[in-house]
């Protein structure tokens, strides 16, 4: 392995808060359909994975702590919109069911990409983190794909719901890849595969899955990718997300839990 | 009236009393399937609940996150509850004697002597 740099440890630190602002974040818009989710199972279901995501978000600032950042409390609740790196894709407000499974089936897909990439990174202690959660980010890909087969057989309602939504995320879902500032340093010390390659590997599983079940997929070349999350340029949506969010946290904040 | 709450997420719902939005007409539920969980492979699957499903791939999906949320699985299976055949309780008498058939109980059986005339003569 080679020796890391300085500018190699700011290239993790920025792609460790991509990452777990990006579960932060979309874990708590998904949390927001619980007691409302379309029925009981699902509802319970689509909750335990939104809460997986804000566990797995705390697992990487934990990570980002060891690296000297501040605590993951602190991370998670004292930043102001701009300093965050979620992209602007998983901020935006649940909409309708049909919008936040289709966001669910494009996230994960594409977070399940990124941990199987970083599962030999030479960054051992994320190789562990990725390999800890494999399973859990199976379950998440296996019921986003159950649930878009299921509804592109439903009938003409719930496929053209969905086929819609797909129009509506694809853009959208391209901003998850807005390349950082040090993608070569990341790819030269072996850390990470690059934002690059993981939206190809993204492409190339999402696309022949959903034309599998018979969805047509809008090309990237005619589609806008939702860019600037990444370096902290946020929609009007993300700041009162977080208001809510640190909503009790703010009333003491040095409060012993 | 629109439903006012302190749950920001249901004001956002902008639900209001007379909605008959998620209401269901009779026979609109799903079946349900009957859940069994295995904890250990080569062990018992055990009967653990049910859950509603429109089939049985979404019916394990539901089962995972209802059953396995919090304690160890390694298999499970589902099994539509109308495709389970049951008995009676009218004919609950059937059982009725069981309890008293002690002697179908291996502890009812005098066989520790015999075990331990056996080994005095394994190990004299």
């Amino acid at each position: 392995m080679m020796e890391f740099t300085d500018k190699h440890v700011l290239a993790l630190k920025e792609l460790l808060y991509k990452m777990a602002d990006d579960q932060l974040i979309l874990g708590h818009r998904n949390s927001e359909w619980t007691g409302l989710g379309p029925m009981l199972e699902e509802d319970i279901a689509f909750s335990s994975m939104a809460q997986d995501k804000i566990g797995q978000s705390l697992a990487l600032y934990e990570l980002l702590h060891e690296l000297g950042e501040s605590e993951p409390d602190t991370v998670a609740f004292t930043r102001n919109d701009n300093q965050f790196h979620c992209s602007q894709f998983v901020e935006l407000p649940i909409g309708a069911y049909d919008f936040s499974l289709v966001r669910h089936f494009f996230f994960d897909h594409a977070e399940a990409i990124r941990f199987e990439m970083l599962a030999d990174t030479v960054f051992e202690p994320l190789a562990m983190i990725a390999r800890k959660f494999k399973g859990e980010i199976k379950y998440h890909t296996m019921h986003a794909d159950i649930f878009m087969k299921k509804l592109a057989e439903g009938g003409p309602e719930s496929y053209g719901l969905i086929q819609q939504a797909i129009n509506d995320n694809f853009g959208l879902a391209l901003g998850m890849f807005e390349p950082g500032d040090y993608e070569p340093e990341l790819i030269e010390a072996g850390i990470f595969g690059g934002e690059n390659t993981l939206q190809t590997r993204w492409l190339a599983k999402v696309v022949p899955l959903l034309e599998s079940f018979g969805y047509i997929v809008p090309k990237v070349e005619n589609s806008e990718p939702a860019l600037g999350g990444r370096k902290g340029f946020h929609t009007p949506h993300l700041q009162p997300l977080l208001d809510e969010m640190t909503e009790v946290f703010s009333i003491d904040p040095g409060a012993d839990w | 009236m629109i439903i006012q709450s302190l749950d920001p997420r249901i004001s956002r719902a902008k639900l209001d009393d007379q909605s008959s939005e998620g209401f269901l007409n009779e026979h609109e539920h799903f079946e349900t399937f009957e859940v069994f969980q295995q904890v250990k492979r080569g062990t018992h699957h055990q009967h653990v609940g049910s859950v509603h499903a429109p089939n049985p791939e979404m019916a394990i999906l539901f089962a995972k996150e209802q059953y396995c949320r919090r304690g160890k699985a390694v298999n499970l299976w589902v099994v539509k509850t109308s495709d389970v055949f049951v008995t009676e309780y009218e004919d609950a008498d059937i059982f009725e004697t069981s309890e008293d058939k002690k002697y179908r109980d291996p502890e009812t059986y005098k066989v520790m002597d015999r075990i331990n005339a056996y080994k005095s003569r394994l190990n004299p």
